[in-house]
């Protein structure tokens, strides 16, 4: 049986459905391009009560955050990201959506080993490999600048 | 009733007759090509039950209540039940079993259970004279998402080979008295492993093992493809379906007409956004219970080959780079001529 295992494979990945890469670019592109348009709008908002743009730039991430769980429970951010992929994942309000997924489906299990332990089930690499990632950046820029 | 093996994993039974089929499915499953062929579809998911898993347990629950009421029995009629699920520790069946309080066989061959389990089933009618037995299989969509892929809400794109776990159950009472539709014969699949990795592809996994497993029944029975009106693999999907014919194609064996598969047909792919079909324990038994049987008992088949198939990995071995092996078990069902 090993022996056939390379010519099915290969003919395997000869006749794999392709994915619609063109389709997925357009969605995402213009998704990922409405929800950035939308925090802009919200940034230019607090803006105009006064903030600047840096301090703006919390309540915005907030204000996104929120949209994107509130979206999550009411079960339209995965048919959102369905369709447009990185679009809708990529921004603040589809890490909403890494969060509140698994607190909702952890529910069953309580608050302490479901939604507790469970919580960063999806965004826990993405905050470790991200904190990383800033640290290395951080240290890197240290370096060479010398700013903190 | 006798059993005769019959060649290296067949095993030709008679005096073994199906009383009564249930088949229970979500509404997705139930609006989807074979609408109005089962026995009962739920208006959702099962959102009224505290979980998902109460909602599999009363898929199944419901599946058991039907099949004993269609065929006249009363659970102290059985003296075995023979099930699995997809679910750790097939706890679906297991749990539905402190209700009904009968002698359990609880099994597991993941996609490929239901095969499993009527094979066993015919077995022990046919040469251990156990009386009456029920065999079932079950999953459920949600369950199954959060056991092998995500959380529901969680968003994330399908690929075009990626699953869709069946909301299904399906249950069969098997026994020794006269009815219209008779288990011939049973191939015990082995495990085939082409080195297939992705979950998201089961269905090419699976397909060798299919291969292998009606091959062999038919070598051991020394039938044709062509001695069979239907065969039906559990679910190979769209894709899954595809390379079997290909495979089939270059190993000598060109598959016809007569190939489907349950999954493939359980859902309208464009209009259902299913990509590459149902899959899970419980989409071959609903299959089988429901529209298949019809088709048999209407007399439009007269045998019928269904090659349940199964990808038995976790979501661990597959995080470890494990390849995926999968297995496949054959039951050949005619409806008896007498009857017809």
């Amino acid at each position: 049986m090993q022996g056939e295992k390379t010519p099915y494979w290969l003919m395997t990945q000869k006749m794999m459905p392709q994915r619609p890469i063109v389709k997925n670019a357009l969605w995402a592109f213009f998704v990922g391009g409405a929800i950035s348009t939308v925090g802009q709008g919200v940034l230019w908002f607090f803006m105009r009560h006064g903030m600047t743009a840096k301090e703006a730039s919390s309540p915005t991430a907030v204000v996104m955050i929120g949209l994107g769980a509130l979206f999550t429970g009411l079960g339209w951010y995965d048919r959102l990201v369905k369709r447009a992929g990185m679009g809708a994942s990529l921004p603040i309000t589809g890490f909403a959506n890494a969060m509140v997924a698994p607190a909702m489906e952890y529910k069953a299990e309580g608050l302490v080993m479901g939604i507790g332990a469970r919580l960063f089930t999806i965004a826990g690499p993405v905050l470790v490999y991200g904190m990383a990632a800033a640290f290395v950046v951080g240290a890197a820029r240290y370096l060479i600048t010398g700013v903190a | 009733m006798s059993v005769k093996q019959c060649g290296a994993a067949t095993y030709a039974v008679s005096g073994v007759y199906i009383q009564s089929t249930a088949s229970v499915v979500g509404p997705k499953e139930g609006h989807g090509p074979f609408r109005g062929q089962f026995d009962r579809v739920w208006e959702d998911e099962g959102s009224h039950a505290a979980s998902f898993e109460k909602a599999e347990q009363q898929l199944l629950a419901e599946a058991y209540a039907i099949a004993l009421q269609k065929g006249g029995l009363r659970w102290e009629d059985i003296q075995l039940v023979i099930g699995g699920d997809l679910l750790d520790q097939v706890i679906t069946t297991n749990f539905v079993a402190r209700s009904h309080g009968r002698p359990l066989a609880g099994i597991f061959a993941a996609c490929a259970t239901f095969t499993e389990g009527l094979g066993l089933g015919a077995l022990l009618v046919g040469g251990a004279d156990v009386g009456t037995v029920m065999v079932s299989a079950v999953s459920h969509h949600a369950t199954a998402e959060r056991q092998f892929r995500f959380p529901l809400e969680l968003g994330y794109q399908r690929t075009p080979t990626s699953a869709w776990t069946a909301t299904a159950a399906g249950a069969v009472v098997l026994s020794q008295a006269a009815a219209p539709l008779a288990v011939e014969s049973v191939t015990f699949g082995r495990v085939v492993d082409l080195g297939g990795k992705d979950p998201n592809d089961m269905g090419s996994a699976m397909a060798p093992a299919a291969y292998d497993t009606i091959m062999q029944h038919l070598k051991d029975m020394g039938q044709e493809l062509r001695d069979f009106d239907a065969i039906y693999t559990g679910d190979l999907g769209h894709f899954g379906l595809t390379m079997l014919k290909a495979y089939g194609e270059r190993q000598g064996t060109p598959f016809g007409a007569e190939l489907h598969d349950c999954g493939r047909e359980l859902y309208d792919r464009d209009r259902q956004d299913t990509h590459n079909g149902g899959s899970g324990p419980g989409c071959s038994a609903s299959v089988f219970s429901g529209p298949l049987t019809r088709k048999l008992m209407a007399g439009e088949w007269h045998r019928l080959l269904l090659v349940a198939t199964g990808a038995l990995y976790s979501p661990t071995t597959y995080q470890q780079g494990e390849t995926i092996p999968c297995i496949a078990h054959a039951i050949q069902i005619s409806r008896g001529r007498a009857h017809a």
